[in-house]
């Protein structure tokens, strides 16, 4: 069972809280009209199941009912990071020790420019 | 030292047993004594009892083997009366307490005379691995009665037939640094982390902690080392920071440091938690702790030398033989050959020979043994027989002699004569494994180590492993490596230990241990006796051989191919000696071979301990309405939807006689269709939905428009996953420009709940809009039929008026002077008022409604009349009529899908996939079976040809089936391929029972097509 910590509520908590819902970072896509059936279907169907780091999204059921982001490991069940909706990961399957510095700035940056989610 | 007259095998004095309280018992229907301090195996072997069980495949008399948790031979049946069964319970772990009743769980028709022996002795050289599969292969379909017999002869155990009288709690815990295991370096460890000032809690699986110090010939400052062990548990027991727990098993090692902990508190005392002043306390207990740190310190299990004959009871364990007499005061034999790879084991010649007791020889299997136990035996005149091992053991219920030869390990053979030695037990190590089993739940996989001759654990972030458990087998290196790693556990925290002075143990001098699994025998393995490898099921050298013969070369592979380590002990004996036997066969050595992976459990834990408090009445919450007492004082019976309890219908009694389920349904029907019936709708989940783009938020979700519907309005929408198949359906209304009440189906409530956030959260952050669930603040009743109106136009002040208050209109007001909302909606085609009012206030009104009811024969209703009424109308439910496979335009619901709305609300593109616009999809219709007596069952499939040859084309199946007393027959719903474009074919359901029904396919709308009777 996972210690998961909610990136909203800034606790620790047992997953009994939590439920997983699949995959992080499936953008809906922008026209759904102009997408072929195989694009649609690819959005509909198919996900990514690595050995080794994934991201993931969860979201705290029972707790702030926030969604938000967890990378973890795949073969070991460390949870690298949680992240909030509209952030980008620290940890992924090329940086798999953490993003260097400048590209930890980008991503600040990054959120920055996202301030107005209201997620 | 002499015996006592009753135990034969009892010591006069030494062990940790109270001799002063004997306990008695019984085994197999026999009487014992005991005594307190006793295991029922040590109490076993105190009795002479030799055969404590039958071999689960061969039937082979079998006798303890070992001290602990490692046994594979002593399982037991616990229990004097029905409802006390447990099964498979190790006598080596199971306290001996007065009144103890217990029985081999194999044998038939008991342990020492066994007619399954038969085949064991006649069929044994036949029986290779898979050999029940071989030989009862064909025919197939007689498999199922084959194996009713096998498992008959064979059976581990059986569980209890009646309630269990116990009762078993959960435990959630926290703790810096969980140390498992109380032996030397566990208690190091705790006491370095508890000084430190730590959170710590130490669990140990035995009635008493200490761990091999209990029986160590060794001093520590000087005194028995059982005394530094009390010492140091007393002064924890003292400490606020440190949670002692005896008789507590690690079990799993799960993720993120959760350890779930199986304390057995009465388990020790009887059969059942005896009572303390009228109340039974909890019998066992699961402390679920979730660990900062965690330290394993759980030693390490003795291996056996896998020799012929070596499962004769009388063949131990040399450690087990050490602690039987060390700890229980017990000799389990008069005459011992002890066959060693190493110097650690001597230690149980020197403790026999101590025990008075006459030690024949110890078979070493080194040429030049020259450690200092070695010398202290030599020193006593023992026989040692160098470069030699016991190739065989002889005998039949008992062992009656060993048959010694020199041998050449390296080069698998037997190089000199036989000799054979008189004596009624043989024990033996081939080298100690650490118990790696926690660290391995972990995932990581352990690694060989050739200078100790065994599997260390590794260890992910946060585990640590101190002592014997990492092959550090030497008390004072233990001692050290416990309190190091609790320093470093404490550290990794961020809090410091505290350095304790360890005490001294003198340096002892040890020789090299030398690498023996199988000993090898004058004949070759395939045709010797049977060297057994795997007591508890019956995996001999022999089938390990023949699976890699046969082409097994991955370990894996040969564990489940023999049944290696599948018994309810995991191999914990076994496993290492099969996988060297493995690697011999392949060539290969056991790093090359691997070892296989342990999962929780360690240990058997019942499923009381598992389930805790969450069985019966507490297994799953019940959720019940504000009306509910009113509906259990009307007789109501209810039905579950999800955790709630409904009323499912209302049977009266009348004349002494209570109304079937089927009269009070075509009743509860009748009300409603020709006065007015009344039913607790509360349970429908109801979501707030606030903010100013509520509205747009509402046409993205569902399939149908909303952009205009207008305050005090409501809408029938459907809503659709992005796959386009439908997920829920309800009603939501307009309450003001930007203030929506939305209804779900009531099992649907919290995953909309959920679906609505995943989409505001995730994809359309930017719109400003809010969801609450109000399901619980509102109660709900439907009032509805004919004289609906009448009725409620009495008891409140909103205008009732046919034109002012229209057919999917909501109106505020007061019903029965409190305040309420009323939506005029229908879910029975009959006119309808749904009257919300706060939760507290529904009785009041209900019961009002029920005072002003009677003269229009105001009738409550069930869930079953309610879906009688709905499927007359055609009204679909999600999840019964639709299955996650099944789109709008299959429901033939086009006119509630808005193709032309602006955006692409959830599900629509998928709508235009090729699959979604198969001709043939199955579509939802009306049936009308050709036998008007006939009620098709839910779930029957449905061919168009009935003559056809099995197997039949299936095109669909029946979704709602009922009587309609107003049809005066029966009728259904149904999912059929191209169905809404067979509208008057016939088609059949072949029946389990060999019917065939015909039936119509007509339209879903049954009662009232034009929707009139809604509308009045």
């Amino acid at each position: 069972m996972f210690l998961i910590y909610c990136p909203y509520c800034e606790e620790h908590r047992e997953e009994e809280e939590f439920h997983p819902k699949g995959q992080a970072h499936i953008a809906r896509p922008a026209d759904p009209e102009a997408c072929s059936d195989e694009q649609w279907g690819d959005y509909l169907f198919f996900r990514d199941n690595p050995r080794g780091i994934h991201h993931e999204l969860w979201v705290h059921a029972v707790g702030c009912r926030k969604f938000f982001n967890i990378t973890r490991n795949t073969v070991s069940y460390e949870i690298l990071e949680t992240y909030r909706m509209g952030e980008q990961p620290r940890f992924t399957a090329e940086y798999p020790e953490g993003k260097p510095a400048e590209a930890a700035a980008a991503r600040a940056e990054e959120v920055e420019r996202q301030e107005g989610v209201k997620a | 030292m002499s015996q006592s007259l009753k135990q034969p095998n009892r010591l006069r004095e030494g062990g940790r047993i109270d001799r002063a309280r004997t306990l008695s018992f019984t085994f197999n229907g026999k009487r014992y004594q005991g005594h307190a301090g006793d295991t029922l195996a040590s109490a076993l072997l105190a009795n002479g009892v030799d055969i404590v069980n039958r071999s689960f495949k061969y039937s082979r008399p079998r006798g303890i083997v070992a001290a602990g948790a490692e046994e594979p031979n002593a399982l037991v049946q616990l229990g004097s009366t029905e409802a006390a069964q447990v099964p498979n319970v190790r006598a080596t772990q199971q306290a001996l307490f007065d009144g103890l009743t217990a029985q081999s769980t194999n044998g038939w028709p008991n342990v020492q005379r066994d007619v399954m022996s038969l085949v064991g002795k006649l069929g044994g050289r036949f029986m290779p691995p898979g050999f029940y599969y071989k030989t009862f292969m064909a025919p197939a379909s007689m498999w199922m009665t084959y194996e009713k017999y096998i498992r008959k002869g064979a059976g581990l155990g059986r569980s209890p037939m009646e309630r269990d009288p116990d009762s078993y709690d959960h435990l959630n815990q926290h703790c810096d640094l969980l140390v498992v295991g109380a032996g030397p370096a566990g208690l190091a460890a705790a006491l370095t982390a508890a000084r430190g000032g730590g959170r710590v809690i130490l669990c140990d699986e035995q009635e008493e902690m200490g761990g091999s110090l209990l029986d160590s010939r060794e001093l520590l400052d000087h005194q028995p080392a059982a005394r530094w062990a009390e010492q140091v548990v007393t002064e924890l027991a003292g400490l606020d920071n440190v949670t002692l727990l005896p008789r507590t098993t690690a079990n799993g090692y799960h993720d993120h440091h959760f350890v779930t902990l199986h304390e057995r508190c009465t388990e020790h005392l009887g059969e059942t938690a005896p009572t303390v002043d009228g109340y039974r306390p909890t019998r066992s207990r699961m402390h679920r702790v979730r660990a900062g740190q965690v330290l394993l310190a759980t030693g390490a299990h003795e291996r056996p030398l896998v020799y012929a004959g070596n499962d004769v009871p009388g063949n131990l364990v040399a450690g087990a033989v050490s602690t039987y007499i060390r700890r229980y005061g017990v000799v389990p034999g008069e005459k011992l050959v002890l066959s060693v790879s190493n110097d650690h084991a001597y230690r149980a010649a020197l403790d026999w020979d101590e025990a008075g007791r006459e030690v024949v020889a110890i078979v070493d299997a080194r040429r030049h043994p020259d450690g200092e136990l070695v010398e202290q035996a030599r020193a006593r005149g023992i026989r040692i027989i160098e470069g030699s091992a016991v190739i065989e053991a002889k005998g039949d219920k008992r062992v009656s002699a060993a048959r010694v030869a020199t041998i050449d390990a390296e080069a698998f053979t037997v190089t000199g004569q036989a000799e054979t030695l008189a004596c009624d037990t043989i024990a033996s190590s081939g080298g100690y494994s650490p118990v790696i089993h926690l660290a391995s739940h972990t995932g990581a996989r352990p690694t060989w180590n050739d200078e100790i001759l065994g599997f260390v654990p590794s260890l992910v972030k946060g585990v640590h492993a101190a002592g014997s458990a990492r092959g550090l087998h030497d008390l004072a290196e233990g001692l050290a490596d416990g309190s190091a790693a609790a320093a470093r556990a404490l550290a990794a925290l961020g809090l410091s230990a505290e350095a304790i002075t360890l005490p001294q143990v003198d340096a002892r001098r040890e020789g090299t241990a030398c690498a023996l699994y199988q000993v090898p025998h004058e004949k070759p393995t395939l045709r010797a006796p049977k060297q057994f490898v795997d007591l508890q099921n019956d995996v001999t050298a022999a089938a390990i051989e023949l699976a890699t013969r046969e082409g097994f070369e991955s370990i894996e592979h040969v564990k489940r191919y023999t049944a290696m380590g599948f018994g309810t002990d995991q191999g914990k004996l076994g496993n290492i000696n099969g996988m060297a036997i493995a690697a011999r066969c392949l060539g290969k050595s056991i790093p090359e071979v691997g070892t296989t992976v342990f999962r929780p459990n360690y240990t058997p834990v019942t499923f009381g301990a598992i389930v805790g408090r969450h069985c019966r009445e507490l297994f799953d919450p019940e959720r019940y309405t504000a009306l509910h007492q009113w509906h259990v004082e009307h007789g109501a019976e209810f039905e579950d939807v999800g955790q709630w309890k409904r009323p499912w219908y209302f049977p009266r009694t009348i004349d002494g006689k209570k109304e079937s389920m089927d009269e009070a349904v075509a009743r509860e029907c009748l009300a409603v269709r020709e006065k007015v019936g009344i039913l607790d709708a509360s349970t429908l989940g109801k979501i707030d939905i606030q903010g100013p783009d509520a509205r747009e938020f509402l046409g993205r979700i569902y399939t149908n428009k909303w952009a205009k519907l207008a305050p005090g309005r409501a809408r029938y929408g459907l809503m659709c996953k992005d796959d386009g198949m439908l997920m829920d359906d309800g009603t939501t209304s307009c309450l003001a420009e930007n203030h929506f009440l939305m209804t779900t189906t009531t099992g649907g409530a919290a995953g909309v709940m959920e679906w609505l956030e995943l989409w505001h959260q995730t994809e359309w952050p930017e719109l400003d809009v809010t969801f609450t669930s109000v399901t619980d603040h509102w109660a709900t009743m439907t009032v509805t039929g004919p004289e609906a109106r009448k009725l409620l136009a009495e008891i409140t002040d909103i205008d009732l008026d046919r034109d002012s208050f229209k057919f999917m209109d909501w109106r505020e007001g007061r019903v029965a002077d409190v305040p309420a909302r009323v939506f005029r909606i229908s879910f029975t085609g009959e006119l309808a008022y749904e009257i919300n009012v706060q939760a507290n206030y529904a009785m009041h009104v209900w019961k009002t409604l029920f005072a002003h009811g009677e003269k229009y024969g105001l009738t409550p209703y069930g869930t079953e009349t309610m879906h009688v009424l709905r499927a007359e109308k055609g009204f679909i439910i999600a999840g019964q009529d639709t299955d996650g496979s099944v789109t709008p335009e299959d429901l033939g619901m086009q006119w509630a899908v808005g193709y032309d709305k602006p955006n692409s609300w959830v599900g629509k593109r998928a709508l235009s996939r090729s699959d979604t616009r198969r001709a043939d999809r199955k579509q939802l219709v009306g049936l009308r079976p050709k036998d008007p007596k006939v009620v098709l069952e839910e779930g029957a499939q449905i061919v168009f040809d009935p003559d056809h040859a099995i197997p039949m084309p299936m095109v669909g199946h029946v979704t709602s089936s009922y009587y309609s007393p107003t049809l005066g027959s029966g009728f259904a719903l149904a999912v059929v391929k191209g169905g809404q474009s067979r509208m008057g074919e016939t088609v059949y359901l072949p029946m389990a029972d060999g019917k065939t029904h015909a039936a119509e396919i007509v339209g879903t709308i049954f009662v009232d097509p034009k929707g009139e009777r809604q509308n009045v």
